[in-house]
């Protein structure tokens, strides 16, 4: 294939990959941005999304789209649900110590996955997309689902930056996490946001699922990836930083697929690792993230 | 931690005598010296199986097909007279955790025999460890790591063929009929790069060769991104893949292709467990496929394939009698039931009652050559070399015709005959 097919392709895969990062490390962004945890079950709330994408695909008969909608809906609801329970039982009461939360959360992500291996089993299920069409580009196919995946993306992260800038919530979440003190002093009850943006926090990663499972499948050990390209970007774009996560996600997700396509997917995964490492040695904060107060 | 030191040393005497009775009671509890009651004057075999990790799918199948085997074993009345218990071990797919049910088989079961371990990194890492523990280990596994001198007395592999046997009988096949110019896609590990290694050499000896060679780590998840190493002057493309991602991978692959795609030969572990009517695989329609053992019923079913799928559970498409959904891995799977035939049969040659007779057992097995196709073997007549303690017998190549297999080519015992200087009758018991 020439240089610019090629291009094109790595460009088209590296675009479906920091659309899907995009959400997802959007979520982490905002549980450490507003709350101080770092939630290293992240990538467990991913794996439920899709596996609950399944359940309902599975439930739901007529055409694959029918049940992909019902997907879209429930799953980051019954995910938040989950999240915000955990909350309340877990890391509420270890006063979101920033050490145990870490424990806490290593703990939940194995209580997640082993639940799913239980009761949803050990294979990789496909599910359908919600439509099934092929691109025909002169020098190769693309599946029309991912270009969607990319658009959708779009979509959610827009409507995230309009909560968080035009809302009243938003509003609350931002003095949160500007000031925790500060705010609780004017009346916002911080303890109940905490708990409301780890559970939208897990919601948005529980939508990356159910975008990303008729791409991929779904299976209890999909977690693992999405969580360390998330802490990647997040570090990458500053902790905390939402404008900073979605550059960082477009870099890591153009990069990550550049490279593989041109080179090799195990090189794109050093240069990630090497920019984190940069990043932390010559911007600590990461590119967008301000020094902690 | 100062208030946390200071309320261990506070506790009262009584409080610990509580927690240490409540400690030894449980200790003896069943649950934990269970291994140590197993039934005795059986003949007990462990089954390291792949419940989870990335051989679930087969660990699943390998699992019931294991169970049936037993099952018909004790019905003919079980082993020089003893009943066979099974008893199964999860080893997540994983190496390090396969070595450590075998010392699990060995110290706390102390079971006769070892069977049925399937990945070829798991087998790697387990099977010196059996040597050691001079446990009679019978892997499934299709890596040529017997072949290649690499394992030990101790490992036996009569149930399935070895990758360098299959590529070695089908090159000819592959090289006629398809195409000379081949681009490889498989997995990263010892498996694949047999198929890597073996293929290369046996299509060369055709008068073609590999024009691309595509590695693919196993635990990946997305495709696309590998395909534009495919070379334009590709006219046959072979594939083999393995663990959860198979069925992403030939849907990209069909996406990324289209209709003017170049002859596809696959291995059908890149199908294994995974229905064929699924819309997205209308590409591989008149493509073709490697199976050890046909997983839909063919025009010509021996009465031997009949009775193995009834004792299993499988209908003829090779779907589970319970849930058509639920798709077998019929082309491995058969492997660990024709083991335990053997094993039956190395029992009985050095009539087996016991442990102490653990050497006896190897050198019967050593003495086997000749498996004729029957209830035992439904796959098909077999040769087994007592040298290399490995079996080798026929290939399918099957089209995809309708959304099903159909069998093309048959090879023989004798096409994938290969040389070595693997003996390992030599080495010390």
């Amino acid at each position: 294939m020439a240089l610019g097919p090629y291009l094109f392709l790595a460009t088209l895969e590296g675009l479906v990959q920091a659309a899907v990062l995009c959400i997802t490390a959007a979520g982490l962004s905002l549980v450490f941005g507003v709350m101080r945890v770092v939630n290293v079950a992240h990538g467990e709330f991913v794996m439920l999304g899709a596996v609950i994408a399944w359940f309902a695909a599975s439930l739901v008969t007529g055409h694959p789209a029918i049940g992909f909608a019902v997907a879209l809906v429930i799953s980051p609801v019954i995910v938040g649900a989950i999240a915000f329970a955990s909350e309340r039982l877990i890391l509420k009461r270890l006063d979101y110590n920033p050490e145990a939360t870490i424990v806490a959360t290593i703990g939940l992500l194995y209580i997640l996955q082993q639940t799913v291996l239980i009761v949803y089993g050990p294979d990789a299920r496909p599910v359908d997309p919600p439509f099934y069409y092929t691109i025909r580009f002169p020098w190769f196919g693309y599946s029309s689902y991912k270009l969607f995946v990319i658009a959708a993306a779009i979509v959610i992260m827009g409507a995230i930056w309009f909560v968080l800038q035009k809302t009243k919530a938003g509003l609350i979440m931002r003095a949160a996490q500007f000031d925790r003190e500060t705010a609780q002093a004017f009346g916002i009850p911080v303890d109940r946001v905490s708990a409301f943006v780890f559970a939208a926090g897990a919601g948005l990663a529980a939508l990356a699922g159910v975008l990303v499972v008729p791409i991929q499948q779904a299976h209890y050990l999909m977690g693992a990836d999405p969580l360390l390209l998330s802490f990647i970007v997040v570090i990458i774009g500053g902790l905390g930083s939402m404008s900073g996560t979605v550059v960082a996600a477009i870099l890591i997700g153009l990069s990550d697929g550049i490279l593989s396509v041109m080179f090799s997917p195990t090189l794109a995964k050093m240069v990630s690792t090497l920019l984190v490492a940069l990043v932390l040695v010559f911007r600590p904060n990461g590119l967008f993230g301000k020094a902690a107060r | 931690m100062h208030r946390d030191s200071k309320t261990f040393l506070a506790l009262s005497r009584r409080n610990i005598l509580k927690t240490a009775g409540g400690a030894a009671a449980l200790l003896a509890s069943p649950a934990i010296l269970r291994p140590g009651f197993a039934q005795s004057g059986t003949i007990k075999l462990g089954a390291p199986i792949h419940r989870t990790g990335i051989g679930a799918s087969y660990g699943r199948w390998y699992e019931r097909t294991a169970t049936a085997a037993v099952k018909v074993v004790n019905e003919m009345g079980g082993i020089n007279g003893r009943q066979v218990e099974l008893i199964v071990e999860d080893d997540g797919t994983d190496p390090k955790r396969g070595t450590e049910v075998i010392e699990k088989f060995a110290s706390q079961y102390k079971v006769d025999a070892v069977f049925g371990h399937l990945f070829s990194n798991v087998v790697a890492a387990a099977a010196p460890r059996a040597g050691e523990l001079k446990m009679p280990y019978f892997i499934c596994s299709e890596a040529s790591l017997l072949g290649a001198g690499k394992l030990n007395r101790y490992t036996f592999q009569p149930g399935i063929t070895d990758v360098r046997s299959q590529v070695t009988s089908m090159a000819p096949w592959i090289g006629d009929t398809l195409g000379k110019k081949v681009t490889m896609i498989y997995p990263d590990y010892n498996f694949g790069h047999d198929h890597r290694d073996f293929f290369t050499a046996a299509i060369k000896a055709q008068g073609g060769e590999v024009v691309g060679k595509i590695a693919v780590p196993p635990t990946e998840t997305s495709f696309t991104r590998y395909f534009p190493q495919i070379p334009p002057s590709t006219e046959v493309i072979y594939h083999v893949m393995v663990g959860p991602a198979v069925l992403t991978f030939v849907k990209e692959l069909g996406d990324y292709l289209g209709s003017q795609r170049p002859e596809i030969f696959g291995f059908i572990d890149s199908l294994e467990g995974v229905d064929f009517a699924t819309p997205q695989l209308g590409f591989l329609e008149g493509s073709y496929f490697w199976e050890a053992y046909p997983r839909y019923a063919q025009a010509n079913q021996s009465e031997f394939d009949k009775f193995f799928r009834e004792k299993v559970g499988v209908d003829a498409n090779g779907a589970s009698v319970k849930d058509g959904k639920d798709i077998s891995t019929y082309s491995h799977m058969f492997s660990i039931w024709e083991t335990l035939f053997v094993m039956k049969q190395a029992m009985e040659l050095s009539n087996y009652k016991g442990e102490a007779q653990k050497k006896d057992l190897v050198t019967a097995m050593e003495s086997i050559s000749t498996l004729a196709e029957s209830r035992e073997h439904p796959q098909g007549a077999k040769l087994f070399n007592g040298k290399t303690h490995q079996v080798f017998g026929s290939q399918n190549i099957s089209k995809v015709e309708g959304g099903k297999l159909k069998v093309v080519h048959r090879t023989s015992i004798e096409d994938g005959l290969y040389d070595t200087d693997a003996d390992y009758t030599k080495m010390a018991l």
